[in-house]
């Protein structure tokens, strides 16, 4: 009963914590990384609520793609970034 | 002087979000506690009708037969959301990398038939435990994601009519299933109990392929152009 309170507490403050920091991380890719251990977390959460098919989708939808397609979104924002600068020509750089 | 303003204004703002926030969270924690602590809910009545589902599995039941109808919905956003990221393009040229390393060559070829066959065991044992053609779309759609990664780029043959067709049959079927129960005399999606199972299986199976598909195009992150394959075939 106990060590099921205390793992319970724990999962509520992991989620918080991982919550908070991929809020506020200023890396986009820090952020991504701890949203899709936020959703592993999130997984395990739904198991302890007896909810395993919403555990299964949280583990591959909210973690696995959704993870995956927020950084190929990253990958393509930084690779326009690159094109931006390297497109900008010399005299423009005096500004 | 006028950043003096501004930083007053940004403060005052802020005190100002502080307190709407606050508000907002006495407001949503007393309608939590206003709540009655013993809600009726749904599951009595879907425990009652489970034999006429055609499946064992309450989830399963309520998603592709009581409430059939959002799932079709549901389908039609994925194919919508999809359509909204082929309107902004093609396939970046990012799609052409070099080529991966021996460990990203194996992994897919030992990983990928083994995703195929969890997918499909989901998809079977959806019917009366945990899984369903949601799950198995989206280890498909993983198993898709792996093989781009990878730098497998789909076959200029595929790309056309075959791609439009799969993303489509998920809710072409439901649809279809739909219309024809309609032409029957029942309602929409209300299946004849003694084929229900069969239908459920039948539009889960169309679903999960096309999940599994949309996913994997979706990462793909535009339309694919099949322009730029032939020409990347052909060198």
């Amino acid at each position: 009963m106990v060590l099921q309170w205390g793992f319970d507490g724990m999962l509520v403050l992991a989620l918080l914590w991982l919550a908070w920091r991929a809020l506020r991380s200023p890396d986009l890719f820090t952020a991504i990384v701890l949203f899709i251990a936020f959703g592993l977390v999130m997984a395990l959460a739904w198991v302890r609520l007896q909810a395993p098919d919403v555990a299964l989708a949280e583990a591959a939808i909210g973690a696995g793609l959704t993870g995956a397609l927020l950084l190929a979104a990253l990958a393509r924002l930084n690779d326009l970034d690159d094109r931006i600068n390297d497109d900008q020509p010399m005299g423009t750089e005096k500004k | 002087m006028r950043a003096a303003d501004h930083s007053w204004l940004s403060l005052a703002s802020r005190w100002v979000l502080l307190l709407l926030l606050s508000a907002l969270a006495v407001g949503l924690g007393y309608a939590v506690l206003c709540l009655s602590s013993q809600a009726p809910g749904l599951g009595e009545r879907v425990a009652e009708n489970i034999e006429t589902s055609g499946v064992s599995n309450p989830v399963t039941a309520v998603l592709l037969n009581f409430r059939g109808y959002d799932t079709l919905l549901e389908m039609g956003v994925l194919l919508v959301a999809l359509l909204g990221v082929w309107s902004l393009g093609s396939i970046p040229e990012q799609c052409e990398s070099p080529p991966p390393g021996p460990v990203l060559n194996m992994l897919p070829r030992l990983l990928v038939p083994v995703l195929i066959l969890v997918a499909g065991y989901l998809l079977w044992v959806g019917a009366y435990a945990p899984g369903g053609a949601f799950q198995a779309g989206s280890v498909l759609g993983a198993a898709g994601v792996l093989l781009l990664l990878a730098g497998w780029c789909p076959d200029v043959r595929l790309v056309g009519l075959p791609l439009r067709i799969v993303l489509a049959a998920g809710l072409g079927m439901f649809f279809t299933v739909g219309m024809v129960l309609i032409l029957v005399g029942r309602q929409l999606l209300e299946y004849p109990p003694a084929l229900a199972g069969t239908l459920i299986l039948l539009i889960e199976a169309a679903a999960t392929l096309s999940i599994g598909i949309t996913l994997a195009a979706l990462f793909l992150g535009g339309r694919p152009d099949k322009e730029r394959l032939r020409r990347r075939f052909s060198h």
